[in-house]
């Protein structure tokens, strides 16, 4: 609840851009009762351990460097003339548990090279792959999803 | 105006507006709604933070907000190819003869 | 040359603008049109921001982001819709 409160009102301020006392009121009181009424319901951003702040900041980088390759990986295939394509959907498996790990992992995998989370279904995701290399469920892991996982094992388990 | 934090503004935005054009390109190109999805999403994902880190080169004050507007589609961009890739899977899009192996249909169908 | 600079941006971010509207005018399917949507409205996004680089008013960077998150919001509707009706 504590970190609900504080995360409204950091967005609150960020989108004022002033630290004005009439402003930071009303973005205290607005932050307290929404946080207040979803105590029980937005648990899903509390999954976060604060002691994973380094990680955190060293995914963000490895992150974005994934997602210049990505585009540059795209803008091959769509500079190419003959549109050099094997798409397909493989099977990968996931030792992630909590929902915000999950759901970074999905999102992180969309963002970057060629693949694409389709659907999910417990530990097991469906990923569209612009080239499939292998898809056998072992390979297309380590290709697609080991990368990520070491770093949001830490965040978030 | 004419600064160097300025005119680095005015490349990154050069840039971001390629990478725009290039999902554009990708959305006319690619053989397959996941592929349009594919190039579309990505490509423009990077266009905007491109094109919003410019902006805030050039006018300073605006970078908190900027940054903002970027974190919103950093988060917001994939989670909505997701559910459009799936909902076209679900409801059978045509796939592109290429495609190779679908893992999805095969343990729907079982 | 900024100027310059920027109304280059806002040049190819229009051509970008008319090739994701000849997909969403084309199709074939509602998934492609609605592909088609959401690249759309992130140009839109970027546009919003050149326009108010040119006019000065960070008045329409809160446009911006409202416009982003409204479209975010459609498109999951649709999505939804697609899959197995409202």
């Amino acid at each position: 609840m504590i970190a609900l409160f504080a995360s409204l009102l950091l967005f609150w301020l960020l989108l004022n851009g002033s630290p004005a006392g009439d402003v930071v009121m009303v973005g205290v009181a607005a932050s307290l009762s929404i946080a207040f009424l979803f105590r029980d319901g937005l648990a899903i951003f509390a999954e976060w351990r604060p002691r994973a702040l380094a990680t955190t900041v060293r995914y963000f980088f490895f992150f974005l460097k994934e997602l210049i390759k990505a585009n540059l990986n795209v803008a091959k295939i769509v500079l190419a003339p003959s549109l050099p394509l094997t798409p397909g959907f493989v099977k990968v498996r996931t030792r992630l548990k909590s929902r915000m790990g999950r759901l970074l992992l999905a999102n992180s995998i969309t963002l970057t090279p060629g693949t694409l989370t389709v659907d999910m279904d417990g530990e097991w995701l469906y990923i569209h792959w612009v080239s499939v290399d292998s898809a056998e469920i072992a390979a297309a892991t380590a290709a697609i999803v080991t990368g990520f996982e070491e770093y949001l094992e830490v965040m978030y388990g | 105006m004419d600064s160097v934090l300025g005119l680095l503004g005015g490349l990154f935005l050069i840039a971001g507006a390629a990478f725009l054009l290039l999902g554009g390109l990708g959305l006319v190109r690619m053989p397959d709604v996941f592929n349009r999805i594919q190039a579309g999403t990505k490509a423009t994902t990077l266009g905007t933070l491109f094109g919003l880190a410019g902006a805030a080169c050039l006018q300073p004050d605006w970078a908190l907000k900027l940054m903002l507007i970027g974190l919103f589609i950093l988060f917001t961009n994939p989670i909505s190819s997701q559910v459009l890739a799936r909902a076209a899977h679900r409801s059978h899009a045509e796939k592109s003869a290429l495609t190779a192996v679908d893992r999805l249909e095969d343990d729907q169908g079982a | 040359m900024v100027e310059l600079l920027v109304n280059c941006a806002a040049m190819l971010a229009g051509l970008a603008f008319l090739l994701a509207l000849y997909r969403f005018f084309k199709g074939p399917s509602a998934a492609d049109r609605v592909v088609a949507f959401d690249v759309l409205t992130i140009i839109a996004i970027t546009a919003i921001v050149l326009v108010a680089l040119t006019e000065r008013r960070a008045i329409y960077l809160d446009v911006a982001l409202i416009y982003a998150l409204l479209s975010f919001l459609g498109v999951i509707v649709v999505a939804r819709y697609l899959e197995r009706g409202l």
